[in-house]
């Protein structure tokens, strides 16, 4: 890129096979937040394919990317135009022509791994002085805790209450303590693909000293990159919902207590459109002696996105007024339920935030599953 | 064990082929053979002959109907003399004739009988649990059956209801009833009350529930393979909503429900409603590169029918862009004011009188817009002021796009919206392209011998294709492709008449005597 930010469009068309766009408008038909900001992704593509170079800098919508990647999932050509915003990022990155917020974030991540920048000895404050076994002196699961429910207050409940689940399932697990680092997921994302690269790197290689047959993650976002864009041989990925249906399942895990809510649940973009799983966290829920689950009318493949993924946990984005946050605890305020629930650490955030500005407090409840569980448990 | 089907008719003295599937393909083929005097067994799975163009409502692009076109050349094809007609059958062996010669030295095989071409067929008759030869299609029998109005009918693509004894539609040939064993409480429980109400009402005495499925030997120089197609299962795009919403609903469901003799008299009616607003969607499922087929790498590209599994299928379905065109022209004579709305990634009006329809489509007040949709979804909100339109109203389908002519995404409100979704090769067809010997190319479809100089020859001598068995067609270039077939096959029959041989007539059609005076033609007066 020069220093005006003018971006030679030839190599990114090649790298990431542009041509293969037939200009159908199913990316930017589907993407949520075109819907109420500049971003058009197949306009973008089409300038890459006809115009010798872009101005990167004249799209700051190009922060509005939620990474959800509706428009991968449909593109009927296989292009996966949100590997174009992530590619673009990257040129905004390595020109330092990015959000103050996003800057700040990654360099926390590359300081005390996390982004909240908070220190890398405070990262196990979530066990609350429970004893955890340290995975390095070697588990059968390793249980990775995840940057957002070690560190914040509102979240730390849900690997408490894995751990709690685990134990009296009898799983021998551990985690990595204060040795844990952020998974990168969102560093990719946001266009930091050398930070990325460092972490696979030094993430991978401290996973695998574990010699884990599994490893569980509590965040879909960090499940879909240990299990999409690391090599962690021999080790298989799940998402907690699915460790923990799994054990339901096998009677390893018995719930003793009635949960009397009617309950919605919300599909994470990283567990549900991207990696397909719909069914355990349903089968958690249903699970749960007198509790009810119904149905919000854009479920499973058409779950709408909270707007928290791709960086968007520390970019406000170009129009804070029409939230899709606040769009989808109205739709799970309609279905009845009292409490709309969740697997994701950001959706838990944004979605309980919107509850509050939307005024939908009394009527609704944001809750992590692993909330009910824990509360369904002895 | 076989069963000869004695046919008076029959110029026993000739060469035979065999008919693989009786749509439109094979009802042609076996009808231009048929009259050159060729003995025919046209053997098709379903109870009648018809296949898919009998469901259609109109045809493009100059809307005659369908089943008034079709239909004679059904009744032909049931009263031909020429032809055999097995209906509610199977081909479950074809093995190429065995060479006199083969197990003799090799000097002996130079003989012309030793290149005879010709296969061994066996086909097994189900049993319909009905004597054709009784049955006079009355349907007192329907009437009576305590299944009645419960089974949903495939032909109406589960429109209408049925009865566990059935005739598919009413114009079907042979008009015998067939009763359905999966729905059937006798056949699938062992007991259907104190009596058959079926067996009680019908005044011929047809109904036989010891019929037991039958083999029956056949001898043929050629074969027309026509075994047609499937549509993609539109639940495999779940972003449309399918099977979650009644107001969804694919081309072929929209052909049943605009058409006058099906379940709704032609009347366009959704949710008890007539649509205000209706909108299709192009390219469900075709033109679909997938991921996972370019995972596999070119070498394994997974066949069509896998792909189809998958959700979409790389082809374009070739007849998408023309009914989609031909139900908006429905919609507008039956809905005058209707708001109709095509989304489309491209218009392929290729054929004769297509482009001329297409624009006289659009001056019906048909709104196309260009962009492919992502989405549907019931609109539980009011619209975003950005994007809205329509009537605001909450509880309406709501469709997603992008207009890219716009350059901005839209959201179109929906009481009907219409999926075209793709034609994909038959889910058997590893299995049928197995029994009969032949190869598929890369679409999932039959391999034809050349793309552009042998399109109804196959890599097996006496084997041709007919129709959408070797890849999407409209109808007017499934009728050519069948004639061409049929032409292919009548070149060999007429080769093989000319060389008679000492084992002819001992040899041909049936490998063995048995009478079998249960065994009347099919469809025919008797």
């Amino acid at each position: 890129m020069t220093s005006q930010g003018l971006l030679k469009t030839e190599p990114m068309v090649e790298q990431l096979e542009l041509m293969g766009c037939i200009q159908c408008g199913k990316c930017t038909g589907g993407c949520p937040v075109a819907r109420k900001t500049a971003l058009n992704i197949r306009s973008l593509i089409y300038h890459m394919l006809v115009e010798p170079e872009l101005d990167v800098n004249a799209h700051p919508e190009l922060w509005d990317c939620t990474c959800c990647f509706t428009c991968v999932e449909r593109c009927p050509k296989d292009v996966r135009p949100a590997e174009l915003v992530i590619g673009l990022r990257g040129q905004l990155v390595e020109s330092g022509q990015i959000p103050d917020t996003i800057g700040a974030a990654l360099t926390g991540i590359f300081r005390q791994g996390n982004p909240t920048g908070m220190a890398r000895e405070d990262r196990s404050g979530w066990t609350n002085g429970t004893q955890v076994k340290a995975a390095q002196q070697g588990c059968q699961v390793l249980l990775h805790v995840c940057c957002t429910p070690a560190y914040d207050p509102r979240v730390q409940v849900v690997p408490r209450a894995l751990v709690k689940a685990f134990t009296a399932a009898g799983l021998d697990f551990g985690t990595l303590g204060t040795e844990e680092s952020c998974c990168g997921n969102e560093v990719r994302r946001m266009g930091e693909a050398g930070l990325f690269e460092m972490l696979v790197e030094e993430n991978g290689e401290l996973i695998r000293s574990v010699g884990a047959s599994r490893l569980v993650a509590t965040s879909p976002h960090c499940f879909n990159t240990f299990k999409n864009e690391y090599s962690l041989a021999g080790m298989e990925v799940v998402h907690y919902t699915q460790a923990v249906a799994q054990l339901l399942d096998e009677g390893r895990l018995k719930f003793s207590n009635e949960v009397k809510k009617t309950v919605t649940y919300h599909d994470p973009c990283f567990l549900g459109k991207q990696n397909h799983i719909f069914d355990e966290p349903r089968a958690v829920l249903k699970a749960i002696p007198g509790l009810k689950l119904v149905e919000m009318d854009r479920n499973r493949e058409r779950s709408l996105c909270c707007e928290g993924g791709g960086g968007r946990m520390w970019a406000e984005g170009t129009n804070l007024a029409e939230r899709l946050a606040f769009q989808r605890v109205h739709e799970a305020a309609e279905t009845g339920a009292e409490v709309l629930a969740v697997a994701c650490p950001f959706c838990l955030l944004t979605l309980e935030d919107a509850v509050k500005v939307q005024g939908l407090d009394e009527k609704l409840r944001v809750m992590d599953i692993m909330e009910l569980v824990d509360l369904a448990l002895a | 064990l076989g069963t000869v089907i004695p046919s008076e008719a029959r110029n026993l003295d000739k060469p035979a082929a065999l008919v693989i599937g009786g749509g439109i393909a094979g009802i042609q083929a076996a009808l231009d053979i048929a009259d050159a005097g060729f003995p025919v067994y046209l053997v098709e799975r379903e109870p009648s002959v018809g296949g898919r163009m009998a469901q259609l409502d109109k045809t493009f692009p100059t809307l005659d109907c369908s089943a008034c076109i079709l239909t004679p050349k059904m009744v032909d094809v049931g009263r031909h003399p020429n032809i055999e007609l097995m209906t509610y059958s199977e081909v479950v062996s074809l093995t190429p004739r065995e060479k006199p010669g083969s197990s003799l030295s090799e000097g002996a095989s130079t003989s012309p009988e030793a290149t005879k071409p010709g296969f061994l067929v066996q086909v097994r008759r189900k049993p319909r649990y009905v004597d054709v030869s009784k049955c006079t299609g009355c349907g007192s029998c329907a009437a009576a059956c305590r299944m009645k109005g419960r089974v949903p009918s495939t032909f109406d693509e589960g429109i209408a209801k049925r009865s566990a004894i059935y005739v598919p539609f009413p114009q079907a040939v042979p008009l015998k009833y067939t009763v359905d064993p999966s729905v059937c409480l006798y056949l699938s429980r062992g007991t259907c009350g104190k009596t058959f109400l079926c067996k009680d009402a019908c005044p011929a005495g047809a109904i036989d529930f010891e019929q037991q499925e039958e083999i029956v030997n056949l001898e043929v120089e050629a074969v027309i393979v026509a075994t047609g197609f499937d549509l993609l299962d539109a639940r495999l795009k779940p972003e449309f909503g399918y099977g979650v919403y009644p107001e969804v609903m694919t081309g072929i469901e929209f052909e049943r429900l605009s058409s006058a003799s099906g379940p709704t008299m032609g009347k366009i009616v959704v949710n008890g409603k007539q649509p205000k607003d209706v909108v299709f969607i192009k390219c469900v499922g075709s033109r679909e590169r997938r991921r996972e087929q370019a995972a596999l790498g070119s070498e394994q590209a997974a066949l069509g029918s896998e792909q189809a599994a998958l959700g979409g299928v790389p082809y374009c379905s070739r007849v998408c862009c023309m009914y989609t065109a031909k139900h908006a022209h429905l919609v507008r004579d039956k809905l005058p004011d209707a708001r109709i709305t095509v989304f489309y990634m491209d218009v392929r009006a290729f054929g004769k009188g297509y482009e001329e329809f297409y624009d006289r489509v659009r001056h019906e007040r048909v709104v196309y817009r260009r962009g492919e949709p992502s989405e549907v979804y019931r609109r539980s909100t009011p619209p975003s002021p950005s994007v809205g339109r329509g009537d605001g109203g909450e509880g309406r389908l709501v469709v997603l796009a992008e207009d890219t002519m716009l350059g901005k995404p839209v959201e179109v409100e929906a009481d009907l919206v219409v999926l075209a979704t793709a034609i994909t090769p038959r889910t058997d067809m590893p299995q049928t392209a197995g029994l009969l010997g032949l190869a598929c190319s890369p679409d999932g479809f039959f391999q034809e011998a050349h793309a552009k100089l042998r399109p109804v020859d196959t890599a097996l001598d006496g084997v041709f294709l007919a129709g959408c068995c070797q890849g999407p067609k409209d109808i007017p270039d499934t009728v050519a492709h069948a004639k061409a077939a049929a032409a292919s096959a009548m070149k060999l029959l007429v080769q093989h008449s000319r060389q008679p041989s000492p084992t002819h007539s001992s040899s041909t059609h049936s490998s063995s005597t048995h009478s079998s005076s249960t065994h009347s033609p099919e469809g025919r007066p008797t």
